[in-house]
């Protein structure tokens, strides 16, 4: 498949995530430039981390602004998909593609560091390659990743699925009052959010960083035969989505 | 605006000496105007003109097979294979730190990293060496807030992932902290790029952030003198960074590398316009004509004087061919920063500035780049601190209390606090985070890998400045080598106090000596580096803070880490334990004891030490190894048992103690030249006869497994304790 990695002026983590594309996943993946407004035909379009614009105004503020950023609500839009990690993410909740928005950490602190995240449902193009209740080791580094929303709106979410992830204990638990996630949850979004989706379906961010938890080059150091790592599962569900949507088309046109 | 009157009172407010001034205008044969005068006093400063020190680093090793830039440059290269290089300098941002610590940090790591991408490298990696003073001094923990808090401030937003670094505290630094900066980059050998300005005509170009009245006088009244009871008011001499400018400077200045448009790049940094230009016609022999009212300036009406002196941040200069402005000003469109063409390169040799066309300032560049090295008077101290009786330290009789208050005080407790607001992630090569013995980076679309580490302990320098210095050339290298990679190359920030006073030249001599021998001895020269002077506040001087910056190649598939890896492995120490105590963390915490010598040098014992462990890593016979250094054998062996990351379980040890010297030296004593190790049973014999062979004493101390660090007889601690106590220390110290 094709994949598009976005780069804003500021954009940090858009090499990382190519790197992987290209050399973890071994697919074909191109940068896309803030100020054009072509796609070239990919499939899905990443937002990388990294501080758009400097984060200057509010994060994510200005990033919106850019002419990619029409062509990809365009392309969203037609249902295509989108994935905004971090930087990314805040971008979509500028943009107005995603509910909800991201503040300051509670602890006032840029954090970086590995966090566990519970998966809380599968049945979507981001996290397929899991079962709900999996606990997945992703690293976050950010100054301003809690999740808020209104009570409404999170209800909402929770009900149709559209939480994807959520930080909880290396055991998979949570904290019942959200007072007492201060040891898992690392920048105090609200009811541990990490990842969500879009109503119809196409559109995630999330905060940590899968494409820096999927290389096992880099995961053998720590956890050798670990296996897949946590972060690929991300861009393999991804690829997976998208193939058996080629497969269902295909089987379509011949009947 | 009136022509400001130069006379010699003018010349010393500046900071000229009266030898200095006479110089001038013995040269020129008339009064200098305010515009040359300025510009000399800043070229001259000690932080431009390395005069006190200059004729000392001469005597350093500079040259090696794998060396490609030596000093001289933005930074040094060395070659790594494959047609690569790694472009790498540490640097000092001191004195702007202490007055504004986020600004003087931050500032500090953008200063560093356009060292790096001016010679056309794209940073991979940074580190950063901080000292703060005591707990006990009021404006520590405001120091070590802001400087944490610039250092990630703009590293974070750069991009360029801080992979390891080291945090001091004593009261030696309590009026003075310390702020080293290193960056590393990667570029092709054939790519690497130059600030020596080439062929006649070609003109000079100015890109990046507009000039603004900002920094002005940095290099010379700020970075050039001591502190006294006024430093608070040089505050307007400290730039203000801007990280989002940069990456684009950054992005920009490695596009214009790779379509050939540049013959010659110079970052701005200190001494801004003035010294970036004059070191470029300087290195090429050139004379150079500028025309400041081509400069794009922040603010209306600044005068030539403000514009030459200004050190505003994220600004780059660059020399090029007149048919290549277009393609430059193009890439410049591209990321949105501004360009302007400035001047152009002469056959004259001299340096000439016109300000609303009139010419305000005609040097020989010479006169500006090159002022006489000076030899100034050292002498030893008189006050000895090497009086120490190791028989004045009662042997402690709680040994697991001891090692309780040892792993949670300041010099030894974990650094989480500051590497969790460093994005070590980064450009997807990290591959051993900070809190090991040494940061790995791997360098993308090779199978290499690069591992780095800052080191100095000066404890050490301060009792014996010679001998500090070895070890910390030392330390550094057996750092490398814990995670199975070879020694190469470093990069010194040599932070002393006031040059003008002799005891001070000597402890710089010493040091010098000291780095001389130890990186003879290891075959790892000196390719770049930074001194800074004047770290003194009111006649008192900072301990000599020789940071040693080292880097190195991996000889393992994957890096070694130092926790230890399953139960049943058994723990060997490599290298002779002395019984020395003087100048250890051990006798400073516990006994309030800085006096002494600092432990025994043997270089050969080194050299054969790194041998034994790169040989046993490379035959994958190790599973794990940690440097023995600050807080003994103890402390290590406790490190050994919990630094592996959260969600893998942290494993004890159980030791025997050697009876054959005191207790507390054989824990807590910091001889060097050994590296604690734990193998698999059946490799035990192997690594054995590999260090009989290289004639490394060795000795089994014990297994790994259970949840207890146990000294047979002596203490007895759970490791979930200790982990506990060490992870949560410096959180509570800081925020206390």
């Amino acid at each position: 498949m094709k994949w598009g990695v976005v780069t804003f002026p500021g954009s940090n983590d858009d090499h990382g995530t190519l790197h992987v594309l290209r050399h973890v996943l071994g697919h074909e993946a191109v940068s896309l430039w803030h100020k054009s407004r072509d796609l070239q035909g990919v499939e899905c379009v990443v937002l990388p981390g990294g501080f758009s614009y400097g984060d200057y105004l509010r994060c994510g503020a200005i990033a919106r602004f850019s002419p990619l950023m029409a062509a990809i609500a365009d392309h969203a839009a037609q249902g295509g998909l989108v994935l905004g990690i971090c930087n990314g993410f805040q971008v979509l909740c500028e943009a107005g593609l995603l509910p909800g928005a991201l503040v300051r950490n509670r602890s006032l602190s840029f954090i970086c560091r590995e966090v566990s995240l519970r998966v809380e449902s599968v049945a979507n193009p981001f996290v397929n390659m899991a079962l709900v209740g999996d606990v997945w080791r992703i690293p976050v580094k950010h100054g301003e990743g809690c999740y808020i929303a209104d009570e409404a709106t999170l209800d909402q979410m929770e009900r149709d699925g559209q939480i994807l992830l959520r930080y909880c204990r290396a055991d998979g638990t949570r904290a019942r009052d959200p007072q007492e996630s201060g040891d898992y949850n690392c920048n105090g979004s609200l009811r541990d959010v990490a990842g969500v989706m879009n109503a119809t379906r196409n559109v995630f961010g999330m905060m940590p960083h899968p494409e820096h938890g999927a290389d096992p080059a880099l995961r053998d150091v720590c956890w050798p035969d670990a296996g897949v790592p946590d972060g690929l599962r991300i861009f393999q569900s991804i690829a997976g989505w998208i193939a058996d949507r080629g497969q269902r088309s295909a089987v379509d046109s011949m009947r | 605006m009136a022509q400001q009157h130069v006379d010699l009172q003018v010349a010393r407010e500046h900071g000229l000496t009266d030898d200095e001034y006479e110089r001038l205008t013995r040269t020129i044969g008339r009064t200098p105007t305010i515009e040359e005068l300025g510009v000399a006093t800043v070229m001259w400063s000690e932080h431009c003109s390395y005069k006190s020190s200059r004729f000392h680093l001469k005597k350093l090793p500079t040259e090696g097979k794998r060396v490609v830039q030596g000093p001289g440059e933005n930074a040094g290269a060395i070659s790594i294979g494959e047609g690569l290089a790694i472009v790498f300098k540490i640097e000092s941002h001191n004195h702007p730190s202490y007055i504004e610590p986020y600004q003087g940090a931050a500032t500090g790591v953008g200063g560093i990293l356009r060292d790096i991408f001016t010679m056309g490298a794209r940073p991979i990696a940074s580190m950063d060496s901080l000292r703060f003073g005591s707990f006990a001094h009021p404006r520590t923990r405001y120091l070590v807030h802001g400087v944490v808090a610039g250092v990630g401030g703009y590293g974070n937003s750069i991009g360029v992932p801080t992979v390891g670094g080291e945090l001091i505290f004593d009261p030696g630094y309590d009026r003075n902290c310390l702020v080293n900066a290193f960056t590393l980059g990667v570029v092709e050998e054939s790519r690497l790029m130059s600030a020596k300005a080439t062929g006649v005509g070609n003109l000079v170009m100015m890109f990046g952030s507009r000039t603004g009245r900002d920094g002005i006088h940095g290099a010379s009244l700020l970075a050039s003198a001591e502190f006294d009871d006024k430093s608070e008011e040089k505050r307007p001499t400290v730039q203000v960074g801007d990280p989002f400018l940069e990456k684009l400077l950054l992005e920009a200045t490695l596009e214009i590398q790779k379509g050939d448009l540049a013959l010659a790049v110079q970052d701005m940094g200190a001494a801004g316009i003035t010294s970036s230009t004059v070191e470029s016609a300087y290195r090429g022999e050139l004379g150079i004509e500028l025309d400041l009212d081509q400069v794009p300036l922040r603010e209306q009406g600044m005068s030539a004087y403000e514009i030459m002196l200004s050190e505003s941040q994220e600004r780059m200069l660059l020399v090029t061919k007149p048919e290549n402005v277009d393609a430059i000003r193009a890439v410049c469109d591209k990321w949105d920063l501004e360009s302007a063409v400035i001047g152009r390169l002469t056959d004259d040799r001299t340096y000439r500035v016109k300000r609303h066309g009139k010419e305000v300032i005609a040097l020989p560049v010479d006169l500006l780049a090159d002022p006489p090295a000076l030899q100034r008077p050292s002498a030893e101290p008189a006050e000895s601190t090497a009086e120490f009786r190791l028989d004045d330290l009662p042997e402690p009789r709680d040994y697991a209390q001891v090692l309780r208050q040892l792993i949670a005080s300041p010099n030894l407790c974990s650094r989480r606090w500051v590497y969790q607001q460093y994005d070590h992630y980064v450009g997807a090569a990290t591959t051993v985070h900070p809190g090991a013995d040494a940061a790995v980076v791997r360098v993308l679309g090779t199978d290499l890998q690069v591992a780095m580490t800052v080191d100095c302990n000066a404890r050490y320098t301060l009792l014996d400045p010679y001998l500090g210095a070895c070890l910390a050339v030392c330390e550094a290298a057996r750092n490398l080598v814990a995670v199975g990679a070879e020694p190469l190359a470093i990069s010194d920030c040599l932070n002393f106090g006031s040059p003008e006073r002799p005891e001070i030249m000597w402890q710089f001599e010493q040091a010098i000596a000291g780095i001389r021998d130890a990186c003879a001895a290891f075959e790892t020269p000196v390719v770049s580096g930074n001194v800074s002077f004047y770290n003194e506040t009111d006649g008192r001087g900072i301990p000599p803070t020789p940071t040693i910056a080292m880097v190195g190649l991996l000889r393992t598939p994957q890096p070694l880490t130092p926790w230890f890896k399953a139960e049943g492995d058994v723990i060997m120490l490599l290298g002779r334990t002395r019984e020395e105590i003087s100048g250890s963390e051990y006798a400073a915490v516990v006994h309030g004891n800085t006096q002494g010598l600092p432990p025994w040098v043997d270089l050969e014992a080194e050299r054969r030490l790194q041998q034994v462990v790169l040989e046993a890593a490379g035959r994958d016979l190790l599973r794990s190894a940690h440097d023995l250094s600050e807080g003994g054998l103890a402390i290590a062996l406790a490190e050994c048992c919990f630094l592996a990351p959260e969600g893998i379980p942290a494993l004890g040890a159980r030791i025997r103690v050697d009876e054959t010297m005191r207790a507390d030296a054989f824990l807590f004593g910091e001889s060097q030249a050994r590296m604690l190790v734990s193998v698999r049973r059946e490799h035990v014999a192997t690594v054995r006869d590999l260090a009989n062979e290289a004639g490394v004493a060795v000795a089994v101390l014990g297994d790994v497994g259970g949840g207890m660090l146990e000294f047979d007889g002596l203490a007895s601690v759970s490791v979930a304790e200790l982990r506990s106590v060490w992870d949560s220390a410096l959180e509570k110290l800081v925020n206390g």
